[in-house]
């Protein structure tokens, strides 16, 4: 790859672009050329979708067993994918990390699916879904494409409970429906607080049936660590079995990643341990564009941190704040006391003073911000960890004595149950402690309408893509969206790519499956043969520290540059100074480790450079620099309505930024406000 | 606190394995079990031994991937996963046994990974409703009495972590089959695959080599979700049904 020419930060310190609108990034990237979805018709957004599944090109059922596909991640969107593909007829092969496709960590998810069935004729409809989703995302996402999300979420709750999913019913045996995230209409579906289990056990279920058919072969414990780009295209991967350690290549006509988010880069998040962004990063090395890639959502009621041993955030349903209060107490000479002994003219409920309408119901990222800033004055309560206290209190007892116990007992039971498990205390007679923990990346690989990277033959689906969900993500959504994608829209616009196909077959010697070979090779015996001093962990953590503190939920530009230089020195460090025990050909978790963490640590810098570009507040984020005479967040539509697509400009290079700009046609673009 | 720790460590599959003992400070009671053992971890990295392999992945109870016998118990001495028990639940002084899944049909990879493969072979046997992707009815069209989508929730709750078989003095994964069986056979979508789906899931039990069940009832008690005994009673019935229809 041509190294571009960068303006280097000296020589553009706190300078105009070379478009002249102010930016901070300058220096830190390279000015690209513009970026154009071309998939997506022109006409009415609510016929684009008609029209390209229309337009697509048809496979004749009898070529697509010769069709080879590969799909990456087996969460709801890997796994959908992979079922329907399956059943189409064409030959599947899918990775995973973990060691059964069951364990992707969509399971996690708790609340909900959204889906415009308007059963409780309250007023929903396709285009209220396409329109709060679009608002809920502060106007950065792609308007066809959450249209398209829409239009199609209704299918799924009809496949899954054709699947067997054990969606809660009422007494006439119809399915229920809540209300979720502050919406005013009620369309979530639910399994209790385990949607998102039963929705990827209905989707393991079907993928399963596949495997048993012969469709689809299934590789567990087997991480992606290279994309094979052949003659301009995604022809495969190469993959590590993680109890072998063989070095496998696997060739297909075209590849998905399925792969997840990357809110690990943060070290404490509520994913899954596991949950990496290798994949998407190889494939973003190889030439497919990393899209805002700062927009993180940051859920504000998680278990506060206990100690530096954690080594991950548990999530509490946000219901909680329904019936809680927040407080801290007035004086930091408080913080240290038992919360029953704190009388309540000390105590500060912020949240209910700063934003009395709102009060504790204020949006997630608004409810994270505020909780930041009392622990930063020193006003946290809960152990001190690194000489802070990080957690605020929500208090019940005003909800105990108003509803009683078994009221409370009844709503939210199982969470207080989880809650006393995990530290030890009883949140019917203490106040429970809550923090601000990252919950889902918005960010994510580029795709055009047909779900297709820049990068022909790798489509990405799911959380790993960036197209739905703008700065931020409703609640209940991401689920519809992996489902969408992966059951509804790919399977649609993958035939018209691989109408072209069969492709020539490559060959095992061919340079570009030789290279990508060697590279993950050399890539293992480098960290095997370091020998240093630190752990990959320590690594990790430290990375995670500098996000949260300067690309987390407030950001400024003096913040971005330091962490920029931290992670720049976390970079050197790491690849002279980490130490990898074991071998390469048998089961290593360390080596695992250390190849995810290598690719946070560049996604970190990146991150932190589109947060610079992006100088306005919006959806989850805050840039400290842009908000109103009243502190409010402050977006800027005249210069910041695009998607920042990023090009990777090569190890020793500045990333190259291309814009894509967002119209909308069918929804007029409006300022929020909570106070 | 302070700890004693025995644990199993096995190179892979084919070499044998032997308890090791290491020695734990400092031990914070809020730490899961498995933060406990990422700390062993960092000090064995630091002095210079290998790390002990584990599986764990969401580590919030519900993906099913860790699991250990600790002092005997599957997921130790409290009703929840490995990655929520906490060293509260431990006294200070304490020497801990930890040691991998026992089955055969389970067998050691390394250390205390163990291969699960089986549970999925098991799935793939019938543990599935048949039905293409778009070729579903509106989801009304079928309406599931109450207290019916309610136990079928309940039953599907099962994360597959294993710990049934690994408590089991048989070896048997009945729970586990018996919470699918009476999953789907709760539902009307389930009923016309209902035969087949428990003659071909249990003869892949067999032959992935777990035992059978006598009604101990270990399985339950060790079931991080409570997946209740009478599971097997239902997929001992249904499977008495199909083959009185002649399968």
């Amino acid at each position: 790859m041509d190294m571009p020419d960068t303006v280097t930060a000296a020589e553009a310190s706190h300078s105009e672009a070379l478009d002249g609108d102010y930016d901070d990034a300058v220096g830190y990237y390279t000015p690209g050329e513009p970026l154009v979805d071309t998939k997506a018709p022109d006409g009415p957004v609510a016929d684009r979708w008609q029209t390209r599944k229309f337009e697509a090109r048809l496979v004749n059922p009898a070529n697509r067993r010769k069709l080879s596909i590969i799909i990456v991640g087996t969460g709801l969107a890997g796994a959908s994918a992979a079922a329907t593909l399956g059943e189409a007829g064409y030959n599947v092969k899918t990775f995973c990390y973990q060691d059964s496709p069951r364990r992707a960590h969509s399971i996690a998810a708790q609340g909900g699916i959204n889906a415009a069935k308007n059963y409780k004729e309250d007023g929903d409809s396709v285009h209220r879904l396409f329109y709060d989703t679009v608002k809920g995302g502060d106007y950065r996402s792609r308007e066809s494409n959450v249209y398209r999300l829409a239009e199609v979420s209704a299918n799924i709750i009809d496949q899954c409970v054709a699947q067997g999913v054990p969606f809660a019913r009422e007494y006439g045996g119809l399915l229920d429906n809540r209300s979720f995230g502050g919406v005013q209409v009620s369309r979530t579906f639910y399994a209790r607080g385990q949607t998102g289990q039963q929705l990827l056990i209905g989707a393991y279920q079907a993928l399963e049936r596949q495997i048993s058919a012969g469709t689809v072969s299934m590789f567990t414990r087997h991480e992606m660590l290279e994309l094979i780009v052949a003659d301009g295209k995604a022809r495969g991967i190469i993959a590590r079995d993680m109890v072998t350690g063989e070095v496998q290549t696997h060739l297909a006509d075209v590849v998905v990643l399925a792969s997840g988010g990357y809110g690990n880069v943060f070290y404490l998040s509520t994913n899954a341990m596991g949950s990496n962004v290798t994949a998407a990063w190889r494939a973003h090395r190889k030439g497919a564009y990393m899209a805002n890639p700062c927009y993180t959502q940051i859920h504000p009621t998680c278990i506060p941190v206990s100690g530096s041993h954690q080594s991950k955030l548990t999530l509490m349903s946000e219901s909680l704040r329904n019936d809680g209060r927040i407080w801290v107490p007035k004086s930091q000479a408080d913080c240290e006391k038992d919360p029953r002994d704190i009388p309540e003219e000390d105590r500060d409920y912020y949240l209910e003073r700063i934003y009395p309408s709102f009060g504790n119901l204020v949006p997630r990222d608004i409810a994270s911000r505020a909780a930041k800033n009392v622990c930063d004055e020193g006003r946290g309560v809960g152990p001190e960890v690194d000489g802070v206290r990080r957690g605020v209190y929500l208090d019940f007892a005003e909800a105990i004595e108003r509803l009683g116990r078994d009221a409370v007992e009844s709503k939210y039971g199982n969470l207080f149950d989880m809650y006393a498990r995990i530290t030890g205390e009883d949140p019917y007679s203490v106040p429970m402690r809550i923090y601000p923990a990252v919950h889902y990346v918005m960010g994510g690989l580029w795709v055009d309408y047909d779900l297709q990277s820049t990068i022909p033959g790798l489509f990405v689906t799911g959380e790993a893509n960036f197209s739905d969900h703008g700065a931020n993500r409703l609640g209940a959504s991401a689920l519809m969206q992996g489902l969408a994608d992966g059951y509804f829209v790919l399977p649609h616009t993958i035939r018209d790519y691989l109408a072209d196909g069969p492709f020539e077959a490559i060959a095992d010697d061919h340079p570009a499956v030789v290279e990508a070979h060697e590279s993950v090779h050399q890539r293992i015996e480098h960290f095997l043969t370091v020998n240093g001093t630190r752990s990959v962990d320590s690594y990790h953590r430290e990375l995670g520290n500098i996000m949260w503190e300067y690309c987390g939920m407030e950001r400024t530009e003096d913040g971005l540059r330091k962490a920029i230089d931290l992670i720049r020195g976390l970079r050197d460090d790491f690849y002279r100074n980490v130490k990898v025990l074991g071998a390469s050909e048998s089961l290593n978790q360390s080596l695992e480790k250390a190849g995810r963490v290598a690719d946070f640590i560049e996604l970190g810098e990146l991150m932190c450079i589109d947060a610079l570009n992006r100088r306005e507040s919006c959806g989850g984020h805050f840039r400290a620099e842009s908000q109103t005479e009243d502190g409010e967040a402050l977006r800027h539509d005249e210069e910041y309505a695009y998607v920042a697509a990023w090009e990777w400009g090569g190890d020793d290079s500045a990333p190259v930024l291309h814009k894509e700009d967002l119209v909308y046609t069918a929804i007029e673009m409006k300022q929020r406000s909570y106070k | 606190m302070n700890l004693t720790l025995k644990i199993w460590r096995q190179p892979d599959a084919t070499t044998a394995g032997a308890m090791h003992t290491y020695e734990l400070a400092d031990v914070s009671p809020d730490m899961s079990f498995l933060e406990m053992l990422d700390v062993l971890n960092e000090q064995l990295n630091e002095q210079g031994e290998e790390p002990i392999a584990f599986d764990s992945d969401c580590r919030e109870g519900i993906c099913g991937m860790c699991g250990l016998m600790i002092n005997g118990d599957a997921h130790g001495p409290e009703v929840t996963t490995t990655c929520q028990l906490h060293m509260r639940s431990f006294v200070d002084g304490e020497t801990i046994t930890v040691e991998p899944w026992r089955s055969d049909a389970f067998p050691v990879l390394k250390d205390l990974v163990v291969d699960r493969g089986a549970f999925d072979r098991i799935i793939q046997q019938g543990g599935y409703i048949s039905v293409n992707t778009g070729s579903a009815p509106e989801a009304h069209s079928v309406p599931v009495p109450k207290d019916d989508a309610d136990r079928a929730f309940n039953v599907a709750t099962c994360i597959g972590c294993g710990a049934c078989v690994a408590a089991c003095p048989n070896g048997s994964a009945s729970l586990f089959m018996g919470a699918k069986v009476t999953h789907l056979g709760l539902l009307p979508q389930g009923q016309p695959e209902r035969d087949e789906r428990v003659v071909n899931m249990v003869a892949q039990h067999d032959h992935e080599g777990f035992g059978g069940c006598t009604n101990i009832g270990e399985c339950t008690a060790a079931c991080p979700k409570e997946i209740p005994l009478d599971v097997i009673s239902q997929l001992n019935k249904d499977l008495r049904t199909a083959i009185k229809h002649g399968h």
